[in-house]
């Protein structure tokens, strides 16, 4: 710990201690003070409103005005600490990556991250808590391409895998079904699930900072921490998948509506502070057509790689009746 | 790699003895595997000559006749190599970027070597196949390729964990997991036409 950070820290408690509301922060304000002189790394992790006044910034300071004056006073905080973080994000964004893009180095930074944070962020994207942004409580100006990575990698063989075994349990038991591994799934799964996770990032960075020229919006994004947020929103889809091998139709649609709703809750607490203040169409529109993209992905993908089950018990269906029948008359 | 010993007005030994130089330190390499101990034989010397082998091996028993439909078989055989060759590259970059002190050909090495038990496995179950199909061919499968699975993630945790820190030994190991389950699923799914 600087001393520039504990003298900044010590700042933001006296800032928020005095001549403004906190409706519902008295909690984390408190917490604040005493953690003050608690550890200082768990006091850093547990309360991410710590990091920042950046009085070392002067550029910064322009933005601070919009914020007061709007809203309530937790709306106030929100946006604050939205935009102080977003300020600490680009100047530990610039003391991180410091290193040329060319060196191994520059790239060890974007895995610098510990087991259990890993799972904390897991465990972030699994449990949406309203009002807490997934970005802002666990990435917090690191963003990981291990978790994005490695989790649609397993993705990628859990849908194609399940996909092969779920086709295989629904045909089995008919005569002129003979099983084959669809190999070839696997690549075309990679390349929906590797597209979804890197091309629909880079088109909301880019409307994001599209939308930042002309509004001036309070909290902004990395392109790294988008990417960050889907690559783990799509955890929930790995048991979903697994789970999908249930051949049953009502099952498959409510596993589908369970974890479009966590992930998706996810993704829109998390970019719903960035399109707030915006025209009130384009934010609704921007927030619905990431939910949107999030469902057509996981309803295509079980529409293509898992067969549908009523279609084909068709055939054994009218087979069945006949055998009952046959070896009643012959009993 | 051993040609600096050859004795030049000796052609008659200068092709086989350094052939059997290498042919032995891949079968005692193949031995370290099958019994894994806390040794730095595999990290120490490494070559590649093994992963090739076994890797060539492995994707000759896997890949589908011609005539297969290219939708629904198999993979073929470039497909298995290339798996296997760049899922090892991915982890070893993997395990780099996350800090270990581990140097690339050494975790290329150790994942290749690492793959024996799952072509041991092919073989078992090429021959199993040859029998009659049903469930109890199945399961025997099964069995076999569980069993080799679990000793390919031994072997190769015993030799790639120590060079990670502590605290991401999971993070390092859990591609491991992904990368022999992948092949043991390739394995076991294989079907003869």
């Amino acid at each position: 710990m600087s001393g520039g950070e504990i003298s900044s820290r010590s700042l933001q408690i006296f800032f928020l201690t005095t001549g403004r509301r906190f409706t519902g922060r008295m909690a984390a304000v408190d917490d604040l003070q005493f953690e003050e002189f608690g550890n200082a790394a768990t006091s850093l992790a547990a309360n991410p409103d710590a990091t920042t006044v950046n009085i070392e910034d002067p550029g910064e300071t322009p933005k601070h005005q919009p914020g007061p004056p709007r809203g309530s006073g937790r709306e106030e905080d929100d946006e604050l600490l939205g935009n102080d973080d977003s300020d600490k994000t680009e100047l530990l964004a610039g003391q991180k990556k410091s290193s040329p893009f060319w060196t191994f180095e520059y790239y060890q930074t974007f895995f610098d991250v510990d087991t259990y944070q890993v799972f904390d962020r897991i465990k972030g994207s699994l449990l949406p808590i309203p009002g807490k942004n997934f970005v802002r409580l666990y990435i917090r100006s690191n963003p990981d391409l291990y978790g994005p990575f490695w989790i649609c990698a397993t993705l990628v063989f859990a849908i194609a895998i399940s996909g092969n075994l779920s086709n295989f349990l629904i045909h089995l038991g008919e005569k002129t079904y003979h099983y084959v591994p669809e190999f070839r799934k696997v690549s075309i799964a990679a390349t929906i699930i590797y597209a979804y996770a890197w091309l629909v990032p880079l088109a909301l960075w880019g409307f994001l900072m599209w939308r930042n020229s002309k509004v001036m919006n309070i909290v902004s994004y990395s392109f790294l921490e988008i990417v960050c947020v889907y690559g783990y929103s799509l955890f929930i889809y790995i048991p979903t998948a697994i789970l999908w091998i249930i051949p049953q139709k009502a099952v498959r649609w409510i596993l589908v509506m369970i974890a479009l709703g966590i992930s998706g809750s996810v993704l829109a607490m998390t970019f719903w502070p960035a399109v707030r203040e915006d025209n009130r169409r384009v934010a609704l529109a921007t927030v619905v057509t990431i939910v949107l993209l999030h469902m057509l992905l996981s309803v295509g993908c079980l529409a293509y790689f898992f067969d549908a089950p009523e279609m084909d018990h068709l055939p054994t269906t009218t087979v069945t009746p006949n055998q009952t029948v046959a070896a009643a008359k012959s009993s | 790699m051993a040609e600096a010993e050859e004795s030049p007005g000796d052609p008659g030994t200068a092709s086989s003895r350094p052939l059997m130089r290498d042919l032995k330190a891949v079968g005692k390499k193949f031995m370290h595997v099958l019994y894994p101990r806390k040794s730095n034989t595999l990290l120490r010397d490494w070559d590649l000559w093994g992963p090739l082998i076994l890797c060539v091996t492995l994707a000759l028993m896997l890949q589908r006749d011609s005539v297969d439909s290219e939708k629904d078989g198999g993979p073929q055989f470039a497909e298995v190599f290339v798996i296997v060759w760049f899922g090892a590259v991915t982890i070893t970059l993997n395990s780099k970027l996350l800090g270990g002190n581990i140097s690339f050909f050494q975790s290329l090495c150790v994942l290749g070597y690492c793959i024996l038990p799952l072509t041991v496995a092919m073989l078992i179950c090429r021959l199993v196949l040859l029998a009659d199909p049903g469930p109890v061919n199945f399961m025997v499968r099964l069995f076999v390729v569980i069993v080799m699975f679990a000793w390919s993630i031994v072997a190769s945790t015993a030799f790639l964990a120590d060079s990670q820190p502590p605290n991401r030994r999971a993070l390092a190991v859990y591609p491991v997991f992904l990368f022999y389950f992948v092949i043991s699923w390739m394995i076991l799914t294989f079907t003869p036409q």
